[in-house]
């Protein structure tokens, strides 16, 4: 039942770093971070590793294994044969502070930019009234773990640090559709989803949808519907005449974008 | 980067209020300190937004009565007593009822989108304990919404400052991956401080603050089986202790009576009480429905008897009694433990929790997303299919900081807790979805009692010894001064099988005293575990100063459950089984003295006379002495049961 895999991890800081090989026991129903956790306990006790829940709740043990992203603690040892090598490395997009644990704190920055939600003041709490059908859609959007597997997928900033200013990452669009999407939110991101988040950088190759481990449909569900309704507010001639004949700016209802200028 | 950590230099802070751990009750403090226009900083020794809370996935206990108009706080007081075994602070279980509700809504204006009932409020479902569907809830992971709506309450205080005063973190500020070892005082016994490291540098921190809360959770991590993520190390019970502050209660471990039993790998890991607050029911290898067996004369007038009422109890409340597989957790652990033992439990030592006969798969996917992702990822089971496998698991502990009830301030003038790292509030044992709701009600409280002890401080500001500093430098480096010494991990892993077998669910004299003895071995091979590399993210370092926590907290659990000589909820003696009156009226509090734990029997605070006569003198009698029966006015209960049905 047990058996001896082989791994390949990368061990090394922010300077430099190599991939080290390493014979480690598995046993039954184990999953990658299982035998990472072997590894630290009986061979590397200094190897960098961040978990948390175990049970792919929090979205902590993000890496990639045979150069895919995912979860360590949600891949099952059995997916991959006994004879196999596993190369376990850490996730690429994000700069490496040792072994397999990332800087993600682009993530933490990008999340202050959006503006948060933006209820009717009127409302108090207790007296909202939403229909379950108007909050599923954001209800899939708030299902993310923040594992950022998709921000470290996406090949807009995954080998183009260029594009990180002005490109928020599918975690963060997503984000804007589900406040756009919210039937209590008051704000229009229209504008500032194609401006200021670079809705426009992402040309739907659906890496972001293939790796997500909550299996959300980031592509088709929150980004497609958001290109729609940008478009629908560019170039639809009413909201153009609207936009022109009404006493309100253009861009009202727009909120300002926090810490951009 | 530093080598072998020779570096003692601090980097130094200064806020008004440092609160320690960023799960919900730390993010409730915080928001609540920030209102009050106090500097805050969140001390998070995970990412933000990684804390254990995600984890809590049934839902949030609040009397809102949205789907049975009968609900209100003195019904849901009522069930959290019972729940407690009338251990509980009353008071504490007073306030929680009736703020949970106002707790929760406050959450929906910050953008938590609950689900809803068919009028657009927010839904809540059945759970273990609480008379009528009271947790409000998304799916079967409530734990992550909440943890995400303060999380972006936070940000969006934060985008506030940063248009008022130009910087987001001029008011609140997160310290991602940051653990604190030692908090300080000064001179007159005052909160002055908390001294930590940076995970990312390695590099030593300190918080100078006049107030600190305590809110780092629980100490599942000192069981081998649990549902407890590697946070839960008991850090904010230790610190407590070692700053003077008194724990009660601690014998009170909850083993959450589903978790998963295999693969090994996953051992312990929760399956929520929703399944059952849904329809699931529990089976023994025999296929028999094995609740009806076990269900305690306290309890039963609430449930039913046969397995017809049972189910209609599921459309029809208002004239049948609840199933029992909706008991208290503590009831429902045992349960499960004697079916094993007698010999009915499935080969990997669990018994069977089946949803998949009882509801359609497409409404199984709707309601336990999360389970049906879990079971089929981790263990292959479809969970719509087949039904699972499952035992219990060290889920929760009720004992924890003694706090003032009111404002969550602990016996340290500046030292406050709130979430499952305070005691009094859940008694014995807790009702599922009450954790949640505890942690926004106390977090709040615990935000606003901070505020109110600052302004009695004034301007006077706790000043920091450096001889304080200095220990606790050196107390931090030790491990890498060692290199002859021990793994941490594997003190850990035997200090963990140590408690599963002698501390455990089922208790008895003998072993309890076998494992103090233990826990003496342990503290001497923890002083000299040696951990190998440099400090930067170091794990081996970080488990090694875990150490001192969870042997200090496994100390005072295993003292207590040695004293505690009658079984009650979370604490089961073999050699004890009844609950005794007498031992009711009391709490056992812990405190450190040099490095031993000493222990004090303290009366627990008497009901108000309006808070008891919400109980019929009839259910009173099954756990109170006769002197204090007597004590009663002639008929106690006012409103009786019979006009909310049953």
């Amino acid at each position: 039942m047990g058996y001896d895999a082989s791994l390949r991890v990368w061990r090394g800081d922010a300077g430099s770093g190599a991939l080290v090989d390493y014979k480690v026991e598995v046993n039954e129903g184990e999953v990658v971070l299982d035998v990472l956790h072997r590894l630290q306990a009986t061979q590397a006790g200094d190897l960098a590793v961040r978990w948390n829940c175990k049970a792919g709740k929090c979205g902590s043990c993000s890496m990639e294994i045979n150069g895919m992203p995912r979860l360590g603690c949600m891949t099952r040892m059995s997916t991959f044969s006994p004879a196999e090598t596993l190369t376990i490395t850490p996730m690429r997009t994000f700069p490496v502070i040792r072994d397999l644990v990332t800087d993600v704190s682009f993530n933490y920055a990008k999340a202050r930019e959006i503006p948060a939600f933006t209820p009717d003041p009127a409302v108090k709490p207790g007296e909202f009234r939403m229909m379950q059908e108007d909050v599923d859609r954001s209800q899939e959007f708030r299902k993310c773990i923040e594992c950022y597997l998709c921000q470290n997928t996406c090949h807009v900033i995954r080998d183009h640090t260029e594009n990180e200013a002005a490109f928020s990452g599918p975690r963060f669009l997503m984000r804007i559709a589900e406040l756009e999407m919210h039937p209590a939110d008051e704000a229009d991101r229209r504008n500032i989803a194609q401006d200021e988040f670079g809705l426009g950088y992402c040309n739907i190759t659906k890496c972001c949808t293939e790796v997500c481990p909550e299996h959300i449909k980031i592509t088709d569900n929150a980004i497609i519907p958001m290109k729609e309704r940008v478009a629908s507010r560019k170039y639809d001639p009413l909201v153009w005449l609207g936009s022109k004949i009404s006493r309100r700016s253009p861009g009202a209802g727009t909120p300002a974008v926090p810490g951009k200028r | 980067m530093s080598t072998s950590g020779e570096s003692t230099e601090i980097e130094r802070y200064s806020y008004d209020v440092v609160v320690i751990g960023a799960g919900g009750s730390g993010l409730r403090a915080a928001i609540e300190a920030r209102a009050r226009g106090l500097k805050t900083a969140i001390i998070s020794k995970s990412l933000f937004g990684k804390a254990h809370t995600v984890m809590a996935e049934g839902g949030a206990a609040a009397a809102m009565g949205n789907v049975n108009p009968k609900d209100n706080w003195m019904v849901h007081f009522r069930d959290t007593l019972r729940g407690g075994k009338f251990l509980n602070n009353p008071r504490m279980a007073e306030l929680h009822a009736k703020e949970a509700p106002d707790r929760v809504w406050e959450l929906e204006a910050w953008g938590a989108l609950f689900d809803r009932t068919p009028d657009g409020k927010i839904s809540q479902r059945n759970f273990g304990g609480h008379e009528y569907p009271r947790l409000a809830h998304v799916g079967d992971r409530t734990g992550l919404e909440m943890i995400r709506t303060l999380q972006q309450r936070v940000v969006a205080l934060q985008q506030a400052d940063s248009y008022e005063l130009g910087d987001p973190e001029a008011k609140i500020r997160v310290f991602a991956e940051t653990t604190i070892t030692r908090l300080v005082k000064d001179g007159e016994g005052r909160i002055a401080g908390a001294f930590g490291y940076i995970r990312d540098t390695g590099k030593f921190v300190l918080f100078e603050a006049p107030a600190v809360i305590l809110a780092t959770g629980g100490i599942g991590r000192t069981f081998k089986v649990t549902s407890n993520s590697w946070e839960y190390s008991g850090d904010g019970h230790a610190l407590a202790l070692l700053a003077g502050a008194s724990l009660m209660n601690m014998e009170f471990v909850q083993f959450h009576p589903t978790g998963m039993v295999w693969p090994p790998s996953v051992a312990g890991l929760l399956v929520t009480e929703s399944v059952r607050g849904d329809g699931g029911v529990l089976r023994n290898t025999e296929g028999k429905r094995f609740m009806f067996n076990y269900v305690p004369d306290v309890f039963r007038a609430q449930y039913a008897e046969t397995e017809e009422e049972a189910d209609r109890w599921y459309t029809d409340q208002a004239n049948n009694r609840r199933p029992p597989e909706l008991l208290p957790r503590d009831e429902v652990a045992r349960s499960i433990n004697s079916e094993i033992k007698a010999g009915r439990g499935t080969p990997h030592g669990g018994v069977f929790l089946d949803i998949a006969s009882r509801l359609p798969a497409d409404v199984i996917l709707k309601k336990l997303p999360s389970m049906h992702h879990q079971f089929l990822e981790l263990a292959g089971v479809d969970i719509t299919k087949e039904p699972m496998e499952i035992g219990p698991t060290c889920h929760y502990v009720m004992g924890g900081v003694e706090v003032d009830p009111d404002t969550a301030a602990s016996s340290v003038p500046g030292l406050f807790a709130a979430g499952e790292v305070s005691g009094g509030m859940h008694g014995s044992n807790r009702l599922g979805g009450n954790s949640l709701s505890d942690l926004l009600v106390f977090g709040k409280r615990a935000g606003d009692g901070a505020a109110d002890y600052l302004q009695a401080l004034g301007s006077t500001k706790p000043a920091i010894a450096q001889a304080d500093l200095d220990a606790a430098v050196e107390e931090a480096l030790a491990p890498f001064k060692r290199t002859e010494g021990e793994s941490p991990y594997a003190v850990h892993h035997e200090l963990q099988q140590t408690m599963q077998d002698l501390v455990g669910l089922i208790r008895r004299e003998s072993e309890v005293k076998a494992a103090l003895g233990e826990l003496e071995k342990f503290k001497e091979r923890t002083a000299v575990v040696a951990v190998p590399g440099e400090r930067a993210y170091n794990p081996g370092w970080h488990y090694a100063l875990d150490l001192r926590n969870m042997l200090l907290v496994a100390e005072c659990v295993a003292t207590a459950a040695l004293e505690r000589e009658e079984s009650r909820g979370g604490h089961t003696r073999e050699d004890h089984p009844g609950m005794s009156p007498e031992w009711r009226k009391v709490n056992l509090i812990l405190t450190l003295a040099g490095d031993k734990v000493e222990m004090v029997h303290k009366p627990l605070p008497v009901i108000r006379p309006d808070l008891l006569a919400l109980f019929e003198k009839s259910e009173l009698k099954k756990y109170m002495t006769e002197e204090e029966l007597a004590g009663l006015p002639a008929s106690a209960s006012s409103e009786s049961k019979s006009e909310e049905g049953h």
